[in-house]
């Protein structure tokens, strides 16, 4: 931004180069507030379910004040901790596995209609099928628990990421496709150069979508496949907890399972602003 | 940067009619598009190497179809395109010998000025290293040396135009074609990059076709107008444009000029009062 504010200067530019935009500087009371406020209402919100046990007198059997969840959370991790390593192995694995299915499976579908008309179907009903209905079935050709979670993760992360690249890599400007002709460009260095860049904000949707999915994916096949007790995810802990009336547990177990979906978030929405901030129209500032 | 080495369109290569002059012919071409317009019927031009020659005509008479089609995006439904001096590659295209400028500036969003202009020279094998001095080169030409680092989210209409031309002239072309390239611009950053287009290509010695439809554009820049009339897209008349004067902002209030736009301006109006008739 500052090599482009201080060519302007420049007077080879041409009558129109002070057009050139110059970034904007966010305030610092502006970048403060941005901070402050959504933490305050988050503390403010816990802050009054904690007010409202105590007054209430509201027993831990039926719902645990905030104080009583941090409190288990802490002599409970030995249980929590292994529980959660399971849900983020299985949530990041599913993801990994459908970003790189679906890139790849769009990558060869965008090739020829007739190689789209062919697979699209699978993908099409493999997507408008019940995960839930299709899990229990799972654990019978698949032995392994653990592999029928990762399934049923990858196959819901899988569609979002698939569509989303298929259609990113088909909205391509006809002129630059031309551009490319024009140079003689093969098929491989239109793929490399121009279709994947010009896809990449559709990429960043599709992982933001694919990895809250993933996790959400990941959660509800253990409770329709369950683990056996062995390797057990967060979801075995939350319906165990249930039956055992350990309210305290459940809550943290929930919000062990909240924290993790929101640095999930976070970490795609950095990766997507990674990818996007210096050109994307999402990712930049208005100026006026 | 503005300084002209050649003051006057005489000294500029002149029509020539002799066969080892043509840098592309068009044959008889006739395209025909799937949803059965006819846009271009029998339509056969000879442009002569050196040669700045603007397509003008009422929009629909095939005139960016005509310049796709000797670019070789898409073929001509029937006739051909020669190129009686020219090195072809397998798919009968001259290699490397086109710049092709569009109407919008045609850029990719996600690289640097730069990498936009190195893009030529990437899809034709060459190193980034080996290519940075000519990049810098072409970059200097159109007075954006400077914003190489630039986005082009960054830039004016008028510098992405630029930076298109920059592309197109990255590879040293004989040919540069260019489809109504400024027809979004506003007038004064128009008659700047009219300036520098006609600079670059006395510079070069380079051979233009540039498609628009403003008369006074294509007086002032070329030196040969090519009218087209519609339905069926033709070549309606062929109007060399001699003048004695530098064409710089004096040569646009002159006389001479004014008679010229006439000229044209009136064959401009036969041509859309015979395509209208569908004659």
């Amino acid at each position: 931004m500052s090599d482009a504010a201080t060519a302007i200067k420049s007077s080879e530019a041409g009558t129109d180069s002070a057009v050139a935009i110059v970034a904007s500087r966010t305030s610092m009371t502006e970048r403060i507030l941005r901070v402050v406020i959504p933490v305050a209402m988050v503390a403010l919100a816990i802050g009054l379910w904690q007010l409202h046990i105590t007054v209430n007198n509201v027993p831990h059997y039926i719902m645990p004040a905030p104080l009583t969840v941090v409190t288990t959370l802490f002599t409970d991790w030995p249980t929590l901790y292994p529980s959660l390593l399971v849900t983020l192995r299985v949530t990041l694995l599913a993801l990994a596995l459908a970003l790189i299915g679906g890139v790849g499976l769009a990558i060869i579908l965008v090739q020829s209609k007739w190689i789209e008309l062919a697979i699209f179907p699978f993908a099409v009903i493999l997507q408008v099928t019940p995960m839930i209905a299709i899990a229990p079935l799972l654990i019978i050709y698949i032995k392994d628990p653990q592999t029928v979670l990762l399934t049923c993760a990858f196959i819901v992360a899988f569609f979002p990421i698939l569509s989303n690249m298929v259609a990113g890599l088909k909205s391509v400007d006809h002129n630059l496709l031309n551009l490319f002709e024009l140079n003689g460009a093969s098929r491989w260095q239109t793929l490399i150069y121009l279709k994947l860049p010009s896809s990449l904000p559709y990429f960043a949707a599709a992982l933001r979508i694919g990895g809250g999915l993933s996790l959400i994916a990941a959660v509800v096949a253990e409770f329709a496949v369950g683990s056996a007790g062995r390797g057990s995810g967060l979801a075995f802990r939350l319906l165990e907890s249930g039956y055992r009336l350990n309210y305290p547990r459940l809550y943290a177990a929930l919000v062990l399972l909240m924290i993790t979906g929101v640095a999930i978030f976070a970490l795609t929405s950095l990766i997507s602003w990674l990818l996007l901030h210096r050109w994307h129209e999402s990712a930049l500032k208005r100026e006026n | 940067m503005l300084s002209l080495t050649d003051t006057t369109l005489a000294a500029a290569p002149a029509t020539d009619t002799a066969p080892g002059r043509v840098l592309v012919s068009m044959r008889n071409v006739s395209k025909l598009f799937s949803n059965g317009t006819l846009a271009l019927k029998d339509m056969t031009l000879n442009v002569q190497r050196g040669e700045f020659l603007s397509l003008l005509g009422p929009s629909g008479c095939g005139k960016s179809t005509a310049l796709r089609i000797i670019a070789g995006l898409g073929e001509p439904s029937t006739g051909s395109i020669d190129w009686p001096s020219s090195q072809l590659d397998s798919r009968g295209k001259p290699k490397g010998d086109i710049g092709f400028v569009f109407q919008e500036p045609t850029l990719m969003p996600w690289a640097t000025v730069f990498s936009n202009v190195y893009l030529p020279l990437r899809l034709n094998g060459v190193s980034k290293s080996e290519a940075r001095p000519r990049i810098m080169e072409v970059l200097t030409s159109v007075g954006l040396a400077d914003f190489h680092k630039a986005y082009p989210r960054e830039l004016s209409g008028g510098m992405k135009m630029r930076v298109s031309i920059a592309r197109a002239l990255v590879t040293k072309p004989k040919l540069l074609l260019m489809d109504e390239p400024f027809a979004a611009l506003d007038e004064i950053t128009r008659q700047k990059l009219n300036d520098d287009v006609l600079r670059l290509w006395r510079d070069s010695g380079i051979t233009v076709i540039f498609v628009t439809h403003s008369v006074f554009e294509s007086a002032f820049l070329s030196n040969r107008i090519v009218v087209m009339r519609a339905r069926p897209g033709q070549v309606y008349s062929d109007l060399p444009i001699k003048t004695s004067l530098t064409r710089d902002s004096h040569y646009r209030t002159s006389e001479e000029y004014r008679a010229t736009t006439d000229t044209v301006s009136r064959a401009l109006q036969e041509a859309i009062e015979i395509g209208a008739a569908g004659k």
